[in-house]
């Protein structure tokens, strides 16, 4: 694998313009990635799914080589209708679209240069990976007391030209003080066998709201990594829900740093998985300084072969005194051969705090099912009334109305 | 000063922390063949045990130590380390009480272990291990009468050899993990315990655990077979000197509970824990885990660990036969450099398994506090369902306090339950306790009485009165 990594890493560098020193950058992280490899089970971030075996058996020998010289078409006929909203759209890894027509023109600034500023601290080797293979890194800075009027939807499209290829996309988002950004992730793939690493990185300064919902619904065979870093200042709110369900193995990776007091972060994951898929969340969520608080809350419903796992911690600094963390875990088995994983951990050095998690699986209450049934409906009405009820708990949680509805009507879910 | 007053002065101090000046036997320092070939012969063992040593050693050569766990500690050196030492008068075994030397015997009695006849107002059998042999076993006679083997170790493999060999490394084989295959390599003696078909044991059997020597580890094993519908309850304690260095213990314990056997095995685990700067103290690395190998059997742990510099342990119970029950209640307590990461493993098998975890951990002082727990339930082992709760109480700001449970469910009809909770003693119930006139730490003591009462209630009686006041020194000079 190490020479052809190194041949496309040639061949990736010379379709893009950047300049001497993000190449050097570029080639740290390249050999950083190289000496780890892919992450296995080894790892403790990885042992529920081994995502280096699951490359290997389900794709086998990947290309890492984008072109990023190649004008892709942009296919208009998967934008969402019935929601007017701002666009970005990556086609196979390449931004291809920045739309932001709604919005003030000089409330929003994009940095287009490439530079790799924002160094996470992670040592994880699918960033490096990303690192050295993204295009030039797109900076978004929402200018401060500025509150977009709708919302942003970044499309991530695949089409079948490409495949068994490795696709990395890569944004910055900085929002300054008082503003607020709604952000939707959408994926539409007419591709198959590839692995898409995605990494987003957010800045939340004073008083910033994000909201980030992460929309995986369509039904694809691509395997996806998606890691977002979140930093937040004083008083900002992130809300990040995760809908989880159509990819074969899909793994969002959240890790949050509450850095400012009264910042809060939340957390809303869904699962709805079948027929082998795998797929996991792992958050991180980190109290580092007084009087923050963090919520999350994560659902599964399991069909038949399908693994979920759940890893969940809340870090509390020393210095983090009154912090306030809760974390639940929900899982629906519905068939003998499906499995869920959970790790909610909580690691705690400060003692004036209010800490606490739960976790429970199971299959449907066959109680509920025979209440229902008693009452003139049939076996498979109430085993979804029941599912629905259940996953709507999530999704109620969602603060943005028009968004909320549009993710009811995506998964079916009738009031 | 009144006389509870006088007795939490006593026991401020770690009182076991005497040494007993014995004349030692010691196998050369090191880990090699030789060595275990010494044990071995030392202890006149028939050949398939010193085969079975053989293959852990060859085993072992090719394993790595662990790092994953949380509380990290300076890398012990193992061949500086003395794998067998032994009082010298046990050399030629004494065939009663009367003739063991009496300074061994003044040692458990300073340790308040009913080792001579008054024992038998306690009713309850006593195996005595001082560093790497067993010293004493009492009210063997009583025993013997309804069947019930209950001896050392040693003493096992020479008059039973036919059970050892069934069972021995039956739970915990010698391919196991790093500590696991060094104790089946070392080990030098523990306890065997065999209740027939369909015995209730009369009475509590009980283990005391002492290092005495310096720069020794001590590696017992401890084999517990209830047969078919036998009962036993069995509790172990431990004791060290005061030493400035850390002395290892790595023990390996075996329970096999075969159809409606039950065992509860508890301990009281109070190794000398180090200064209040961290210095010395035991390190205590143990294996422990019981095989639910019949159907409707029950396996129990309950353990109150307050001592040793680093705790690092997972009792846990493989619940193969149908029906069978897994419990663990745990209450675990550092103060000043302590650090423990311990917890259970819940393996769920065979179908209509149920498991219970209780885990109370207190963390004090600049201790550190890790729950580790797995609970997972198999494809095959249908309708079981687990429970588990763990709460960790934090007095201070300088200790931490972690919960890191592992859950895995691959079975539908199965049902899982977590929670776990982290908080401190709140200012309202201490005000409430004060102003009825208990002084703040009389105060706290209470309340953390009553956060450990779900665990302290599964302790057999007599010890759950020593177990509460342990819980108390432990955490002398923790507040304000």
């Amino acid at each position: 694998m190490t020479e052809q990594i190194k041949i496309d890493f040639e061949k990736t560098i010379k379709s893009s313009d950047l300049a001497e020193n993000d190449v050097n950058l570029k080639k740290q992280y390249l050999s950083s990635f190289i000496a780890n490899g892919f992450p296995g089970k080894k790892l403790e971030n990885w042992k529920f799914l081994d995502i280096n075996q699951i490359i290997q058996k389900d794709i086998g020998e990947l290309s890492y080589f984008n072109d990023y010289s190649v004008l892709n078409k942009v296919d208009v006929s998967v934008f969402v209708k019935d929601l007017e909203h701002n666009k970005i759209v990556f086609v196979n890894g390449k931004l291809e679209k920045i739309d932001f027509s709604n919005e003030e023109k000089d409330e929003i600034e994009i940095d287009e240069s490439s530079k790799l500023e924002s160094k996470i601290e992670n040592n994880n080797s699918l960033i490096d990976l990303n690192s050295a293979f993204t295009n030039k890194i797109c900076k978004i800075i929402i200018k401060r007391n500025y509150a977009l009027k709708k919302p942003l939807i970044v499309y991530h499209l695949t089409n079948n030209e490409i495949k068994s290829k490795n696709v990395n996309s890569r944004l910055y988002f900085q929002l300054e003080e008082n503003s607020s950004l709604k952000l939707i992730d959408f994926f539409n793939h007419n591709s198959e066998k590839n692995f898409l690493n995605i990494v987003y990185d957010f800045d939340l300064k004073k008083n910033a709201i994000l909201k980030n919902y992460k929309i995986d619904k369509l039904q694809n065979k691509n395997i996806k990594y998606s890691f977002n870093n979140i930093n937040q200042d004083e008083n900002s709110i992130s809300e990040t829900f995760l809908l989880s369900s159509g990819s074969s193995f899909l793994k969002n990776e959240i890790n949050c740093n509450l850095n400012g007091q009264y910042s809060s972060a939340f957390v809303n994951g869904v699962f709805l998985l079948k027929d082998n898929q795998q797929h996991e969340i792992r958050t991180s969520i980190n109290h580092l300084v007084k009087n923050t608080k963090s919520y999350q809350l994560i659902k599964s419903v399991l069909g038949k072969k399908s693994k979920a796992a759940y890893q969940g911690k809340i870090f509390v600094n020393q210095k983090a005194q009154k912090t306030d963390g809760y974390q639940l875990s929900k899982a629906i088995l519905l068939d003998e051969t499906s499995e869920f994983n959970a790790k909610p951990e909580l690691e705690i050095y400060a003692d004036d705090v209010k800490c606490s998690h739960g976790s429970t699986s199971g299959s449907l209450d066959e109680n509920s099912i025979f209440y229902l049934m008693s009452r003139g409906l049939n076996y498979q009405q109430s085993k979804e009334l029941l599912i629905n009820g259940f996953i709507l708990e999530v999704i109620e949680n969602i603060t943005d109305q028009e968004i909320k509805d549009l993710i009811k009507n995506m998964i079916g879910l009738k009031e | 000063m009144d006389t509870r007053e006088k007795e939490i002065e006593n026991l401020k101090d770690y009182k076991y922390g005497f040494t007993t000046e014995i004349e030692n036997i010691k196998a050369p320092k090191g880990l090699n063949e030789e060595v275990i070939k010494f044990i071995s012969e030392i202890k006149k063992e028939p050949k398939w045990m010193l085969d079975f040593r053989l293959k852990a050693f060859k085993r072992f050569k090719l394993l790595k130590e662990p790092n994953w766990q949380k509380p990290k500690y300076p890398k012990i050196d193992y061949q500086d380390l003395y794998y067998y030492s032994a009082p010298k008068s046990m050399k030629d075994k004494p065939k009663s009480l009367d003739e063991l030397d009496p300074k061994l015997l003044e040692t458990y009695k300073k340790l308040g272990i009913p080792l001579q006849e008054q024992a038998r107002l306690n009713g309850i059998a006593v195996d005595a291990v001082f560093d790497s042999v067993s010293v004493a076993t009492t009210f063997k006679e009583e025993l013997t009468k309804q069947g019930i083997i209950f001896c050392s170790m040693s003493e096992a493999i020479q008059k039973h050899p036919e059970l050892v060999k069934k069972y021995l490394g039956t739970v915990i084989p010698t391919t196991d993990h790093f500590f696991a295959t060094l104790n089946s390599a070392v080990f030098t003696d523990g306890s065997f315990v065999y209740i027939p078909e369909g015995v209730r044991c009369p009475m509590e059997l009980s283990t005391y655990f002492r290092i005495n020597a310096s720069e020794t580890g001590q590696f017992e094993r401890t084999l517990i077979i209830a047969d078919k519908g036998s009962y036993v309850s069995y509790l172990e304690g431990c004791t060290a000197p005061m030493r400035d260095e850390n002395q290892l213990h790595a023990a390996n314990v075996e329970l096999i509970a075969l159809d409606d056997a039950e065992i509860k095995y508890s301990t009281v685990q109070n190794w000398y824990p180090g200064d209040e700067n961290g210095k010395g103290g035991i390190y205590n690395f143990v294996t422990k885990r019981g095989l639910c190998k019949g159907k409707n059997s029950k396996i129990s742990w309950t353990q109150v660990e307050t001592g040793s510099a680093i705790t690092w342990k997972y009792p846990s119970c493989i619940l193969k036969g149908d029906n069978s029950i897994g419990e663990f209640y745990s209450i675990a307590i550092t103060n000043n450099h302590q650090k423990a990461d311990t917890g259970t493993k819940m393996i769920h098998l065979g179908k209509n398994t149920k498991s219970k975890i209780i885990s109370k951990g207190i963390s004090a002082g600049f201790s550190d506090m890790t729950y580790r727990g797995l609970v997972d339930i198999n494809s095959k082992a249908k309708n079981s369902s687990n429970y588990t709760q763990c709460d960790s109480l934090l007095m201070g700001n300088n200790c931490g306090a972690h919960t890191v449970p592992y859950i895995k469910n691959k079975n539908f009809d199965s049902n899982i339950a977590h929670e776990a909770t982290t908080s401190k003693i709140s200012e309202e119930q201490l005000h409430y306790c004060q102003q009825r006139g208990l002084n703040p730490e009389e105060a706290v003591g209470l309340i953390v009485n009553g956060f450990c009462k779900e665990v302290l209630q599964q302790l057999p009686m007599e010890f759950a009165v020593e177990a509460q006041k342990l819980v108390g020194i432990s955490l002398e000079g923790s507040v304000g």
